[in-house]
């Protein structure tokens, strides 16, 4: 099943800079899993060093979000997008 | 190199003071090319940190697609978010240093008593240790002679 996965911009140059890649995975996670094993450098960015998805990170399948769905268990169709959307966070310490 | 003209640099001095004591937030949209990256102008954004606005700010992943939607209407690219930090030095904190993305510009305001200070900008090291200054060149608005 061919999935395509979406690459922000932020994230490209740890790509091959494409703005999109495709693999074939029955799950989100599954597609992810193949996307850092390709591109290894881009694993530090997405997931914390205990393997868990950066709070800052939203993975969409199509337009939802996988917190709503069944989260990186979710299962994935033929011609499904899934999509890497940041999210931007800061501040002071007080 | 971050290209910013004195008005857009200004607009962030100016929301930061509006929004003080809390944090402003916003996209800065603009162009990535081989002479710099030049900001062209601002896409302000709601601070949805509810909870803690002082000393946090969050934009979230509706907000991004918003930012993003904008910058491509504009023929733009997205190339990073301003932020304020009220009372504090314009330097990141290690919260944004742990909540940063690689690629973007970072600039920060410093707000002390409501009054605008120091700009600067900063870039996440690829590896994710630590942040580096952005040198920030002061351009003329256009229009503008100078």
């Amino acid at each position: 099943m061919a999935i395509k996965l979406e690459i922000p911009t932020a994230l490209r140059q740890f790509a091959g800079k494409q703005a999109s890649v495709e693999f074939n995975a029955a799950t989100v996670g599954e597609a992810l899993k193949q996307l850092t094993g390709t591109y290894a450098d881009l694993r530090k960015h997405l997931y914390t060093d205990d393997g868990r998805i950066r709070s800052f990170v939203n993975i969409y399948l199509n337009d939802e979000d996988i917190r709503y769905l069944q989260k990186e268990n979710t299962p994935t169709k033929d011609g499904d997008t899934i999509s890497i959307v940041p999210s931007i966070a800061g501040g002071v310490r007080i | 190199m971050l290209i910013i003209n004195s008005e857009i640099a200004q607009n962030i001095r100016d929301y930061g003071a509006r929004d003080y004591p809390n944090e402003t937030c916003g996209a800065m949209l603009g162009v990535d090319g081989a002479d710099g990256r030049e900001v062209r102008t601002l896409f302000p954004l709601v601070n949805r940190r509810d909870d803690s606005p002082r000393n946090r700010f969050s934009i979230t992943a509706d907000d991004f697609r918003a930012a993003e939607r904008a910058a491509k209407e504009r023929g733009l690219d997205l190339v990073g978010w301003y932020h304020s930090h009220p009372d504090h030095p314009a330097k990141p904190s290690e919260y944004d240093r742990e909540h940063a993305w690689p690629w973007y510009s970072y600039v920060i305001v410093s707000v002390a008593s409501g009054q605008p200070r120091d700009m600067t900008s900063w870039q996440l090291s690829d590896d994710r240790s630590a942040f580096q200054p952005e040198e920030i060149a002061w351009a003329v608005p256009p229009g503008n002679v100078r």
